[in-house]
C-alpha cells in the first residue's frame, strides 16, 4: 500500500447537501450527496436539464453553491482551487476555443494560465497532448477551422496538458458523429486504464453503460441512485417475453406457472420468470393451446433499473 | 492536512512561481493583439496622422489658410513636422483613441465569457484576481501602444512631409528639436495615462455582462456620453470628474515652462478612476458565477 491519498479516503469527489438555486429561482441542483471513489470511471447520468453541468461548475469553483459543500481530491472547493485544479483536467459543457489562434497556441495559452505549470516544459507537453488526441497534424491550423470533433479533441488535449489525478468530462461526445464518439470513448478508456479517476457526465445511457464502473443518476436536480454499475444493473430482474396471438390465455398460464408481475401488451406478454425450468413453462403454454410465436428471456439492462428506479423510461428526447 | 499526498506535495513544494505570471501576461498580450479587431483599430489609429499630414500639406501648397479651425497645433504643423504628433493626438483623443481602448477593455472579460474560454482559464486555474490583474495590465499596455502608434505614425509623416528642427513652444520660446522630441515622448506618456480612466471603466463593465459586444458598446457609449456632458456649462459641478475633462491638457506640456495644474488634476483623476473601478471590477469578478 502506498501513502494514503486524501481522495482515497472519502472519495475523489465528495459533496454533502450540495444545492444551487439560480437567480431566477430555478433549483438546478438539490441536496446532492455524491461520492466518487478513487480510480473509478464514474458516470454522471441524467437527462438534459437535470443539473449535471451545474454540479460540475460548482465542483470546479466556477459557480458558488447556494448551500452544501463540495470536496475535490479531499480539499474543499472553491477554497482550495489553487491546489486542486492543477491536478484536475476538465471539459465543461463542450469545448471553447480562441478561433483566431492555432490549436497549439490555444493550448499554450491555457497552460500559461496554470501558475504551477513549468514554462520550460510547456512546448513539449503541448506537443504531447496534441499527439495524444491525434491533432498533431492540425496543430498549426486556426481553431475556427476545426470540425466539432477536432474542437472536442482539442478540449480533451487541454485536460491532458499535465498528469492529472481527476478528469471531469461533461458530455464529451455531445454533437459528435458515431465515428467521433467512438474515438473519444476509446481515448477515455485509455486514460482510465492509466489509473486516472474519470468523472463523466452524459445523457446517454449506453455510453455510461459501456464506459463506467460506477454511476450516479440525476433527475430534476436530485440524485436518484449511485453505486457500482454492476450493482445497479443487478437491481432489475430479467423478463420473460412471450409473443402470441392468444395473450389472455398466455397470461393466465404464465401466472399459473409462477411468473410474477405479468403484463400483456398487444401480442406480447411479459413477466418475471418463475424459478423453474423455462422449457416446462413453454410446454405448459403449448399444452394449454397457446400458439407461441416467440419465447425469450430478455436480460436486465441498466435501462430496466431506471424504469424500476424512476417509474419511467429514461428517454432524453422528451 | 497531515495526510501526505504525493501529487499535492509536489505542487505545494514547488508552488506557483510568481514570475511565471509573466507568461500569462505575455499570452494575454499576444492573444489580444492577434485579434483582427485590435489590428484594425491600430491600423485606423496609424492612418489618422497620415491623413491629417496629407491634407495639411495639400492645403498649404494650395495656399489655403491653414489652421483656421481644427485640432490644436494644426497651424504649427507646416512650420515643424514634430507638431503633427500633438495635432494627431489632439485629433484622435476625443474619439478614436478612447474608442479603441474601450473596445479592448470592454472585450477583456466579457468577450471570453461570451465564447466560454473564461471557464477554461479559470479551471486552468488562472485565479480570478491574477487573471483580472493580467487583463488590467494588458489594457493599460494597450493604452500606451495605441498612443504610441498614433505618435509614431505622426512623427514619421511629419518628418517626411514637413520641415523639422528647432521648434517654438506655445509660450513663444524656442526649444531644440531633441528637447521637442523629449516633450513629445512626455505627451505620449500623459495621453496614454489619461486613457486609464476609460480603460478601468471598460474593464468594470466587462465584468458585468457575458456579452462582449454589449460591453464594448457600453464602454464606447460612455466615451461619447462623457464628451457630451462635458459640453454643458450648467454641469460645472460634475464636469471636473468626467474622465475626459482634462484630456486636452496635454498641450500644456508644450508650454515653456510646462504648465502643470491641469495635467496634475487630469492624472489624479485617472488614478481615482483606476482605484474606484478597478476595485469594483475585482469585487464583481471575484464573486461572479461563471455560467458560460
Ligand atoms: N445560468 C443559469 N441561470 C438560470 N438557470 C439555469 C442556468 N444554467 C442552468 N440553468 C437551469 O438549471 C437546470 C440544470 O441545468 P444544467 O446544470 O445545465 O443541466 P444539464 O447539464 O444536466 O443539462 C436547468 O433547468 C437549466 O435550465
Ligand atoms: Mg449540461
Amino acid at each position: 500500500m502506498g501513502p494514503v491519498r486524501p481522495g482515497a479516503v472519502d472519495g475523489v469527489i465528495a459533496t454533502r447537501g450540495l444545492t444551487k438555486r439560480y437567480r431566477g429561482g430555478q433549483l438546478a441542483v438539490d441536496g446532492l450527496d455524491l461520492t466518487v471513489p478513487a480510480g473509478s470511471v464514474f458516470g454522471f447520468l441524467g437527462p438534459n436539464g437535470s443539473g449535471k453541468t451545474t454540479t460540475i461548475r460548482m465542483l470546479m469553483g466556477l459557480v458558488e453553491p447556494t448551500s452544501g459543500t463540495a470536496r475535490v481530491l479531499g480539499l474543499p472547493m472553491p477554497r482550495a482551487a489553487r491546489t486542486v485544479l492543477p491536478q484536475v483536467g476538465a471539459l465543461i459543457e463542450g469545448p471553447a476555443l480562441y478561433g483566431h489562434l492555432s490549436g497549439r497556441d490555444n493550448l499554450l495559452r491555457l497552460d500559461a494560465a496554470d501558475p504551477t505549470a513549468d514554462p520550460r516544459t510547456r512546448r513539449a507537453r503541448v506537443a504531447a497532448a496534441l499527439e495524444r488526441v491525434g491533432l498533431a497534424a492540425a496543430a498549426g491550423k486556426r481553431a475556427k477551422a476545426y470540425s466539432l470533433g477536432m474542437k472536442q479533441r482539442l478540449g480533451l488535449a487541454a485536460a491532458l496538458l499535465r498528469p492529472r489525478r481527476l478528469l471531469v468530462l461533461d458530455e464529451p461526445t455531445n454533437g459528435l458523429d458515431p465515428q467521433g464518439m467512438r474515438e473519444i470513448r476509446t481515448l477515455i478508456r485509455e486514460l482510465a486504464a492509466d489509473g486516472t479517476t474519470v468523472f463523466l457526465s452524459s445523457h446517454l445511457l449506453d455510453e455510461i453503460e459501456q464506459l463506467c464502473t460506477h454511476l450516479a443518476v440525476m433527475a430534476r436536480g436530485r440524485l436518484l441512485a449511485q453505486g457500482a454499475t454492476a450493482d445497479l444493473a443487478a437491481g432489475a430482474r430479467d423478463r420473460l417475453v412471450v409473443t402470441t396471438p392468444d395473450p389472455v390465455e398466455a397470461a393466465r398460464v404464465l401466472k399459473e406457472q409462477g411468473a410474477a408481475d405479468v403484463t400483456a401488451d398487444g401480442d406480447r406478454v411479459t413477466g418475471e420468470p418463475p424459478a423453474r425450468d423455462l422449457a416446462e413453462v413453454n410446454a405448459a403454454l403449448v399444452a394449454a393451446g397457446v400458439r407461441v410465436r416467440g419465447f425469450t428471456l430478455r436480460r436486465a439492462s441498466l435501462e430496466d433499473s431506471f424504469v424500476a428506479l424512476t417509474g419511467e423510461g429514461f428517454d432524453v428526447a422528451r | 492536512m497531515s495526510r501526505a499526498d504525493p501529487a499535492t506535495a509536489v505542487a505545494a513544494e514547488r508552488g506557483p512561481a510568481p514570475l511565471w505570471t509573466l507568461g500569462l501576461l505575455r499570452s494575454e498580450l499576444l492573444t489580444t493583439l492577434r485579434r483582427l479587431r485590435a489590428l484594425v483599430l491600430l491600423g485606423v489609429l496609424a492612418a489618422v496622422p497620415v491623413l491629417i499630414g496629407v491634407v495639411v500639406k495639400v492645403r498649404a501648397r494650395g495656399g489655403g489658410s491653414s489652421g483656421a479651425a481644427g485640432p490644436a497645433f494644426l497651424g504649427q504643423v507646416t512650420d515643424n513636422g514634430l507638431f503633427l504628433v500633438c495635432t494627431a493626438l489632439a485629433a484622435t483623443l476625443p474619439f478614436f483613441l478612447p474608442m479603441a481602448v474601450g473596445v479592448v477593455a470592454g472585450d477583456a472579460i466579457a468577450g471570453e465569457a461570451d465564447v466560454g474560454t473564461l471557464r477554461y482559464l479559470l479551471v486552468a486555474p488562472a485565479g480570478r484576481t491574477r487573471l483580472l490583474l493580467v487583463k488590467y495590465a494588458t489594457v493599460v499596455v494597450f493604452c500606451l501602444l495605441a498612443t504610441l502608434v498614433v505618435a509614431a505614425s505622426a512623427l514619421l509623416t511629419g518628418v517626411l512631409l514637413f520641415p523639422v528642427g528647432e521648434l517654438m513652444t506655445i509660450s513663444g520660446t524656442t526649444i531644440s528639436f531633441t528637447d521637442g522630441l523629449l516633450r513629445a515622448l512626455l505627451v505620449v506618456l500623459v495621453v496614454a495615462a489619461s486613457l486609464i480612466g476609460i480603460a478601468s471603466l471598460g474593464l468594470f463593465v466587462s465584468t458585468l455582462t457575458n456579452s462582449g459586444i454589449a460591453a464594448m458598446a457600453t464602454t464606447v457609449g460612455l466615451v461619447v456620453t462623457a464628451q457630451i456632458l462635458d459640453q454643458f456649462p450648467q454641469l460645472h459641478a460634475v464636469r471636473p470628474y468626467l474622465f475626459s475633462h482634462y484630456w486636452l491638457s496635454f498641450a500644456d506640456l508644450m508650454r515653456d515652462p510646462v504648465y502643470w495644474p491641469d495635467l496634475v488634476h487630469g492624472l489624479g483623476l485617472q488614478v481615482l478612476y483606476a482605484a474606484v473601478f478597478g476595485s469594483a471590477a475585482w469585487a464583481r469578478f471575484s464573486t461572479k458565477d461563471i455560467n458560460t
